[in-house]
């Protein structure tokens, strides 16, 4: 009998508690019962939003798997087509033919710039337009003329796959000339590390991977960031998209829903991209 | 019973043995296959010698060659005299509990993952690269080539101490008793009697460093120009086929890397062969 009289207070306890939690959760309620594996791969700029959505459903749900991958815009399309993953994520729309040949469904959760980088020690701050096309093709090769050390410009590009070389090579660039001495690394991440190691080397980031070990350049006077991006004054922006093979179902429907959700939203921004409305 | 369990076993093992070796010969086949409409397209040849641009249109991978042959070649240059010395000291010099320990510490070395290499290359010898040359981002062949030469080090040492071991006894002993010095033993009999385990030893080395991906992935820039020195990036087949494998399957681009892996399929089966006629050549003479 005293046993009983031991347990009751724990039972009313976790009862409570157990009645409560979904209060606690908010938006992450349809992820209760929920179990099994999610895998994600490709676009690189997506990865800071994807790991933090993952972690709090893993928290709430410790049933769900869910993996993330880099590889790039081109790598995410092509393996949720080839169906190796639930969720392919690309920085740049899929075109019409990819859209087909692999039934796609897209979603698109939020806005971002692309925006040119150079390492915080560099003097250099601000470019034209024509003067970041003469350096990314080369015809510019010195910092002295821009104002900066008498040191050659290493530019940094990134890989075939990559959403963020297309959006900034056709905004940007407007499809001008890459040197092909250029530098070429295989992500965002890759391409800050790279940029924040060299002092004197020039590159390319998505704004929402723009922190304080890369300095941004301002662009025509705007200088890339959340806002210049969202009123519409920088003008090298793109989508982030998730895409699906066919009308997502289950987990991945849930996982997709969630970035639309409020709980979504606020990683969405906390992680420097604007989320769609 | 018995014969028809030795029957079986043989049988079986002749299975393996056929299965394995048909594999290597029809990778080749596939990707010669798979290369086939750009070739056709292009020409074989013409994707050898012609440069990288796929955006107006040509697919070229030269300057991968060329960066392939330049960064291993290099890696050779500073791996071969690190080894010969290592290996000096473990098989001759140094007294036998060090040469024990030294051994062991290189067998060690040999197991480390090659991305560690490149990861303390980018902390350690990118930046110093690039203050001590005052030009490029020290992303550059040599970096890579240096770092190379040091992942390959172990594994031709470890060559070297073995042919150096596998000299008679009786012949050492001889010379000590002509009176030889320790130098004039190392120059007379040593070297002579190893030479082909050593050739050996730094063309599997060699080999090593055209197969390896990571480190010239993440120290040599990957630009796809032929490098006009080495202080200039460059890029390798393996790196190549690393970064352009993302592409779209039906691309052209995408077409090219399997002429990457023909070349490098080719080259390590022109190694491969080039140690099995030295190692006969040397079996014959004795």
């Amino acid at each position: 009998m005293r046993r009983i009289f031991f347990i009751q207070p724990v039972l009313i306890v976790s009862i409570l508690l157990a009645a409560c939690l979904p209060a606690f959760s908010g938006s992450l309620d349809s992820f209760q019962g929920e179990k099994g594996e999610l895998k994600i791969s490709g676009g690189t700029a997506h990865i800071p939003v994807m790991k933090e959505a993952a972690r709090q459903i893993m928290m709430a749900n410790p049933e769900i798997q869910i993996s993330i991958a880099g590889g790039g815009s081109g790598v995410g399309i092509k393996q949720v087509g080839e169906g190796l993953v639930d969720i392919g994520n690309s920085g740049r729309k899929a075109t019409d033919e990819e859209i087909g040949r692999y039934q796609l469904k897209l979603f698109q959760w939020a806005i971002d710039g692309v925006g040119p980088v150079v390492n915080p020690e560099n003097p250099v701050k601000a470019l034209t337009k024509d003067q970041m096309k003469d350096i990314f093709a080369g015809k510019v090769s010195n910092w002295k003329t821009l104002g900066g050390e008498d040191r050659e410009i290493n530019i940094y590009t990134r890989d075939e796959a990559s959403g963020t070389r297309a959006v900034f090579w056709k905004k940007g660039l407007d499809k001008g000339p890459i040197t092909p001495s250029a530098h070429v690394v295989v992500s965002n991440g890759a391409m800050k590390s790279a940029i924040a190691q060299d002092p004197y080397g020039i590159g390319y980031v998505s704004v929402g991977h723009i922190d304080a070990s890369v300095a941004p350049v301002a662009l025509d006077g705007v200088v890339p960031t959340i806002e210049t991006v969202q009123d519409g004054a920088y003008k090298i922006a793109r989508g982030l998209y998730s895409n699906t093979r066919g009308e997502p179902v289950g987990l991945t429907k849930k996982f997709i829903d969630f970035l639309y959700s409020p709980d979504g939203k606020k990683i969405i921004e906390s992680k420097g991209f604007i989320p769609v409305r | 019973m018995k014969k028809y369990g030795e029957l079986v076993a043989e049988r079986s093992f002749l299975l393996s043995a056929l299965a394995s070796s048909s594999i290597t010969v029809a990778i080749l086949a596939f990707m010669v296959f798979m290369g086939l409409p750009l070739m056709k397209q292009a020409g074989f040849y013409q994707l050898l010698v012609k440069p990288w641009a796929p955006y107006q249109g040509t697919f070229g991978i030269y300057p991968m060659i060329v960066g392939t042959g330049c960064i291993s070649l290099l890696s050779l240059v500073v791996a071969f005299p690190l080894s010969l010395g290592c290996s000096f000291l473990i098989a001759t010099i140094a007294p036998k509990p060090v040469s024990k320990g030294l051994r062991r510490l290189i067998e060690l070395m040999t197991g480390i993952p090659t991305v560690i290499y490149g990861f303390v290359g980018i902390f350690l010898l990118v930046p110093y690269i690039r203050e001590l040359f005052r030009s490029g981002s020290g992303l550059c062949v040599l970096t890579a080539a240096l770092v190379l030469g040091i992942m390959i080090t172990p594994t031709m040492t470890l060559f070297f101490c073995d042919s150096f071991d596998r000299i008679p006894r009786s012949y050492l002993t001889a010379a000590e008793a002509l009176g030889a010095s320790r130098t004039q033993k190392l120059l007379y009999v040593i070297l002579p009697c190893a030479k082909m385990g050593m050739l050996n030893g730094v063309i599997l080395a060699l080999g090593r460093a055209v197969g390896d991906t990571l480190v010239a992935l993440m120290l040599a820039g990957n630009s796809v120009r032929v490098p006009g020195s080495v202080l200039e990036p460059a890029r390798t087949l393996t790196a190549h086929i690393a970064l352009v494998i993302a592409a779209d399957y039906e691309s052209p681009e995408f077409r090219s890397i399997f002429a990457c892996g023909i070349v490098l399929y080719l080259f390590t089966m022109m190694v491969t062969f080039l140690v099995r006629y030295l190692s006969f050549a040397e079996g014959r003479r004795d």
